[in-house]
């Protein structure tokens, strides 16, 4: 019988299979960053173990790091502290470091497509449940916590759990006015947040083959917020034309012997899904959520749902303590929720094409008054890159922030943080109670509806936007 | 790894379900670069209400938190899993867990136990009716015990005898040193390297 592409990628990293045990699979590329690290290297140093493979390890500073005043000390001692621990953990061990005011530094699933390290057919792991992002190269690509951080480090193995697969199949294509964003949030509405619980999840279907790299990344990130081991897309020319020529790509014969092992990288015809989700394309619509975890959305052209309206007793009670902690209502239009911050950013939205999308939108028009807008690059080169296309200058005549490259508000961990009862419409992956600050509500959006509602004060798609709000482009600019 | 045979004690019902781990941890506690000290930060949020079931003087000292489905979704932070044995809880039951969360805890010792949503319903009615009644976790019977309630679990050979022993897994996995060695010579060339000789 066939084999899918997860089922041939684990295939071929098994080092070692036994009865009874689970397999040990092999590494190809290990991602750290400083949060979920300290005390994995505190194991190896407390074990006399070194580091494996440094060769096959790379780490950078993300979730703790400023975006204003990096050439200053990092205000909060325990933020710099950990920071200071994982340069002196890096130095050493021997492991590669790109840290703040590095040319490289940025969001670590940002970091490692960029630098052409994270390839087709790989196995990456990083002690960050978003490194699912990496799944959109056809690399079998997991969250993992610090023992098994410690385990890579020590190993450059992991012993792995069986898994499932499942198909989520997007047929046809994608209306104009639909991302990336938009698509992954109502698949995670249809399958629910446990729903893709022990698969890996392979995407595919016409409206997937012609997503950018970028749009790919959007809809793998976002594979654990449907509670997936994993989410993947096979490989194709797109893959190979975004990878070609990157620092860390294969060349010459490497790179002729690499891009035919990746031809292979397919679903065979006969292989047999454990399950199927088929989603029809043209049926979705710019997408929001209006609860407290991401299966808890809608189109935004709908309104807050009564939680009554849910069968299942424990999604109904969600679905009312969410409301509460929203403070919405059953009923109310979504259009009409008005916000306090938009924040354009993070592993799921804060490369270089998000940030273009949102700038179009903004370009000529203002950020609404009261209304708070950070645009956070998803890492240095991205920055640099919007710097050079002025998007950045968009941005700040607008009225927007244009800050440094980090997790920034994704997860409140560096001061850029909601104040209690605050509402963002937010580009990230999580409106978790609390995730973005304390007592902040998020509503998660693409980089188009959180410019949009950016500019109107509520929760508005680029299309909501009349002559009234645009302000021309003065002639001769 | 602290081995994990049997363990009764009283219990905590959290009626919720999509307990994610910024709820279990908010992320303000990551910062700590050690694996102990994060009890205070356990359910922070949740924590400030008083009527919140934890901070129910009957629920004090409790050691087996009995959740809704889909426990430990979200952020892979392994400090959810500190937080609630530095709390001090030994064991959590809920119908569903998150596939990273679970891992996590297996991995340090702290027995997550998967029973249907019926059987959960029914040991909630148990424990709130009555806080001191004892619940048992089994792992050499691989049985859930109160009282009224008895009922088999599954856990994976592999897994239970790891926590029986307390193993650590990376002295297993480096018994097998050849093994992982073969494979690395086996490794093609266009594979990539973070460091460029």
């Amino acid at each position: 019988m066939g084999r899918t592409l997860a089922e041939k990628v684990w295939d071929d990293h098994v080092v070692r299979r036994a009865e009874g045990e689970p397999d040990l699979l092999y590494i190809d590329l290990h991602l750290l960053h400083e949060v979920t690290s300290p005390q994995a290297f505190d194991g190896l140093r407390k074990s006399g173990r070194r580091v494996r493979r440094t060769d096959l390890t790379i780490a950078t500073e993300d979730h703790n790091t400023p975006t204003i005043d990096i050439d200053k000390p990092i205000a909060d001692p325990v933020s710099r502290t950990q920071l200071e621990t994982l340069r002196k953990n890096c130095a050493e061990f021997g492991v590669r470091l790109h840290p703040l005011g590095d040319r490289e530094q940025g969001v670590v699933h940002v970091v490692g497509p960029q630098l052409g390290l994270t390839q087709p057919g790989t196995t990456v792991v990083c002690g960050d449940s978003h490194t699912s992002t990496h799944g959109a190269f056809g690399a079998l690509a997991f969250g993992i916590g610090t023992s098994q951080v410690e385990h890579v480090l020590a190993t450059q193995t992991l012993p792995m759990a069986p898994f499932r697969t499942m198909a989520v199949t997007v047929r046809g294509e994608l209306p104009a006015d639909v991302t990336a964003k938009d698509l992954i949030l109502a698949i995670i509405a249809r399958i629910g947040t446990g729903g893709g619980q022990g698969y890996v999840l392979e995407y595919r279907g016409e409206a997937i083959e012609k997503l950018s790299m970028e749009a790919r990344m959007t809809i793998c990130n976002m594979s654990i917020e449907a509670g997936a081991r994993a989410g993947m897309i096979a490989p194709d020319e797109t893959t190979f034309e975004y990878l070609r020529g990157r620092d860390h790509a294969p060349t010459g014969a490497d790179w002729d012997a690499a891009v035919e092992y990746w031809r292979t990288l397919r679903t065979d015809e006969d292989a047999v899904f454990d399950h199927e989700v088929v989603i029809d394309a043209a049926e979705l619509a710019p997408f929001v959520t209006w609860g407290t975890n991401p299966g808890q959305g809608a189109p935004l052209s709908a309104s807050v749902p009564d939680p009554a309206s849910f069968i299942d007793p424990s999604e109904r009670l969600a679905a009312e303590k969410a409301l509460e902690y929203m403070g919405l209502s059953t009923g109310q239009p979504l259009r009409e929720i008005p916000v306090d911050t938009v924040f354009v950013g993070s592993c799921t939205n804060g490369r270089i094409e998000d940030l273009r999308a949102a700038a179009e939108v903004l370009r000529g028009r203002r950020v609404a008054d009261g209304v708070r807008m950070l645009v956070v690059p998803g890492s240095v080169r991205v920055a640099l890159q919007a710097v050079e296309e002025g998007l950045h200058t968009v941005f700040t005549d607008a009225g927007a922030e244009w800050r440094h490259a980090g997790c920034s508000m994704c997860l409140g961990m560096n001061p850029d943080q909601l104040k209690p009862g605050e509402r963002s419409a937010s580009t990230s992956n999580r409106n978790f109670e609390g995730r973005q600050g304390k007592g902040g509500r998020t509503h998660l959006v693409s980089p188009q509806v959180a410019a949009a509602t950016a500019v109107t004060g509520h929760l508005a798609s680029p299309a909501d936007l009349s002559d009234h709000t645009s302000v021309p482009t003065p002639a001769g600019v | 790894m602290e081995a994990f045979t049997t363990h009764t004690g009283r219990a905590v019902p959290l009626r919720r379900s999509n307990v994610d781990t910024d709820q279990i941890i908010p992320a303000h506690w990551l910062k700590k670069v050690t694996r102990d000290g994060f009890e205070d930060g356990l359910f922070e949020a949740w924590r400030r209400d008083p009527e919140f079931v934890l901070n129910r003087p009957e629920r004090a000292g409790a050691t087996v938190l009995i959740a809704g489905p889909d426990f430990g979704t979200g952020s892979s932070r392994e400090h959810a899993v500190w937080a609630l044995q530095n709390y001090g809880f030994k064991t959590v039951i809920s119908s569903r867990f998150a596939d990273i969360f679970r891992g996590n805890s297996l991995k340090n010792g702290l027995l997550t136990v998967i029973l249907d949503q019926a059987v959960v319903d029914r040991l909630w009615e148990v424990v709130e009716a009555d806080p001191q009644a004892p619940v048992t976790v089994d792992l050499v019977e691989r049985v859930v015990r109160a009282p009224g309630v008895e009922t088999p679990f599954e856990l994976d050979e592999n897994s239970r005898r790891r926590l029986l022993e307390g193993l650590d897994d990376i002295s297993l996995t480096l018994q097998h040193e050849d093994e992982i060695a073969a494979h690395e010579a086996e490794r093609p060339s266009f594979k990539p390297r973070t460091l460029v000789a």
